[in-house]
């Protein structure tokens, strides 16, 4: 397969499984957990990198599983030492992501990890980092993880598909029916670190935030659906991973720069078109809106 | 005299370094219908929760018919505030009503139509069945609510708590849930609601207990819901407020 067919389909694993689990950030409210974690792996990928001496998939996914779990204690703990929620957030995540790149600039010296690659991250050279799969063949590493990832957030999704939506949207009555609330929020949180570890290679630490948060809160505004939002989240998500390509192809630009720049535009359009809950959705003439609207006033 | 389904011993909880309940005991009996009332900041949101355990409790135990609450867990329904949740959330009305059914229909498993079935017969029961597929944000206030209740309903629970049911609902709704909640007790089910309206205490309630931070009064209604005891309830802390005013106004000097 050519070198442009690889990046495009990783792209597009990054878009699909950040479009996923983006939802549930989106819908409990966690966006900015998503950057604190997309930050914090740093330190994972860094001490894995110190411990083994090689940038390795499995490792880094261990690495960045452990270290998300522990962004995920910290700020709780803080959190219940009476300081805010979003500061708690912000002192955790600078603090690790300091300490990682402190790491970096003191024990990793000249190894093929660098400050700029981690927060901009370098899908042209994806393709040339391969491994041997049996059956398979040889194809790039980071797409191979990116792909086992997929696999792993779909299966959780489906598999738990009503604990997610019960947790999500009343989080009290879950845990008076027994749903183990805190055990699933850590769960959440290992799976938004192996997300964000594995398409940190290809698009970086900032614009897998983007990955994550926009095309989720694009769907959000076309449907009042879950299923259909993790759809449509998914598809974003790709949309705007072969749009980015191909921008950064027509103005030789930087390709997850473009990519985070398309789901913007997604974002933009979803905002100025929906039918629901987009910007001209007031003047459009709608049956239900408008019966809702009278009861509204009526109440 | 009945059988008590629910007794809590010296339960206290804190939110934060602040106490919010001391000392609280009280049983209930079986087939009851209690109203727990009392000043704002009492600690009557956070009672509930902690009977639950879905807030720490720093001292005490609750027991429900004879067990600690994870064995109990499946007999108990619990109507969170309706303000506790996200109505803009991507789903309907019957899929809400749905979820009461989750932890009955257990991991890996999805709803069944025999499950959705039963949440429609909930719904309509609310008087809510023409509104099954609307997304909740579009519901009105009332409607949410009834929505909360159906949700309730199908959990099938022998001991139900209800978090202000009645706040900021229209007139048909609450007589809607007041239906709901007589027709619950008299299928013997246990329930406890906290309630903020002291016009109606006397006549929903057949129990009432008036709490403020600890149980000032707890009884038939006939016999507690008395102009003293609500003024002792209420009272202090509206003294209590006085002073800090005054305190206030000597400071400025």
């Amino acid at each position: 397969m050519t070198y442009t067919a690889w990046i495009i389909i990783t792209a597009c694993l990054v878009g699909l499984t950040c479009g996923l689990i983006g939802v549930f950030l989106i819908l409990r409210r966690m966006a900015m957990m998503a950057d604190a974690i997309s930050h914090t792996v740093l330190l994972g990928i860094v001490v894995a990198f110190i411990i083994t001496r090689e940038l390795s998939g499995p490792h880094m996914l261990v690495g960045a599983i452990l270290v998300g779990l522990l962004t995920a204690v910290l700020v709780q703990w803080l959190n219940s030492l009476e300081i805010e929620n979003h500061a708690s957030i912000g002192i955790v995540f600078t603090t690790l992501f300091a300490i990682g790149v402190i790491l970096i600039a003191t024990s990793v010296g000249n190894a093929h990890l660098d400050v700029q690659h981690a927060l901009m991250g370098e899908i042209t050279f994806i393709p040339w980092n391969t491994v041997n799969l049996p059956m398979i063949g040889s194809i790039p590493e980071a797409t191979a993880i990116l792909f086992l990832v997929l696999i792993i957030v779909v299966f959780m999704i489906l598999a738990f598909y009503k604990e997610w939506k019960i947790t999500s949207f009343d989080p009290a009555l879950a845990a008076s029916i027994g749903i183990p609330v805190v055990l699933m929020h850590y769960v959440f949180m290992s799976l938004v670190s192996v997300t964000t570890v594995a398409a940190f290679d290809a698009v970086g630490a900032i614009m897998v935030v983007a990955m994550l948060i926009t095309p989720a809160a694009s769907a959000y505004l076309w449907t009042d659906k879950l299923s259909i939002m993790l759809l449509l989240s998914g598809t974003f998500g790709v949309v705007s991973a072969i749009t980015g390509y191909y921008i950064a192809a027509w103005i030789d630009t930087s390709i997850s720069g473009s990519m985070a720049f398309a789901t913007g535009i997604v974002f933009l359009i979803s905002f100025i078109g929906s039918p629901k809950h987009g910007l001209f959705a007031k003047f459009i003439p709608n049956v239900t809106d408008n019966k809702a609207l009278n009861e509204k006033s009526t109440r | 005299m009945a059988e008590s389904v629910i007794k809590v011993k010296e339960l206290s909880a804190a939110y934060r370094k602040n106490t919010v309940l001391e000392n609280v005991d009280f049983s209930v009996e079986k087939g009851s219908l209690t109203g727990i009332v009392g000043p704002n900041g009492a600690g009557k949101s956070t009672l509930i929760k902690t009977m639950l355990q879905l807030h720490p409790s720093l001292s005490g135990t609750v027991d429900f018919m004879g067990l600690p609450f994870k064995q109990a867990k499946k007999y108990i329904g619990y109507v969170p505030q309706r303000g506790s949740v996200d109505w803009d959330f991507p789903t309907n009305a019957l899929d809400v009503v749905t979820m009461g059914l989750y932890g009955k229909i257990g991991w890996l498993k999805l709803p069944t139509r025999m499950h959705k079935e039963k949440a429609f017969h909930a719904l309509k029961k609310m008087g809510m069945e023409d509104y099954a597929d609307r997304q909740i944000s579009q519901l009105s206030g009332g409607q949410q609510q009834r929505v909360f209740l159906a949700r309730a309903l199908v959990q099938d629970a022998d001991i139900y708590f209800m978090d202000e049911p009645l706040a900021g609902v229209d007139a048909a709704t609450e007589r809607a849930i007041m239906t709901i909640l007589k027709e619950l007790k008299a299928n013997g089910k246990t329930v406890m609601v906290v309630h903020h309206d002291l016009q109606t205490v006397e006549e929903y309630f057949d129990h009432v207990l008036l709490l403020n931070r600890t149980v000032m009064n707890h009884g038939k209604t006939t016999e507690t819901f008395t102009k003293d005891n609500v003024a002792k309830t209420y009272g202090g802390n509206m003294r209590w407020m006085g002073e800090e005013k005054q305190y206030v106004v000597h400071t400025g000097k």
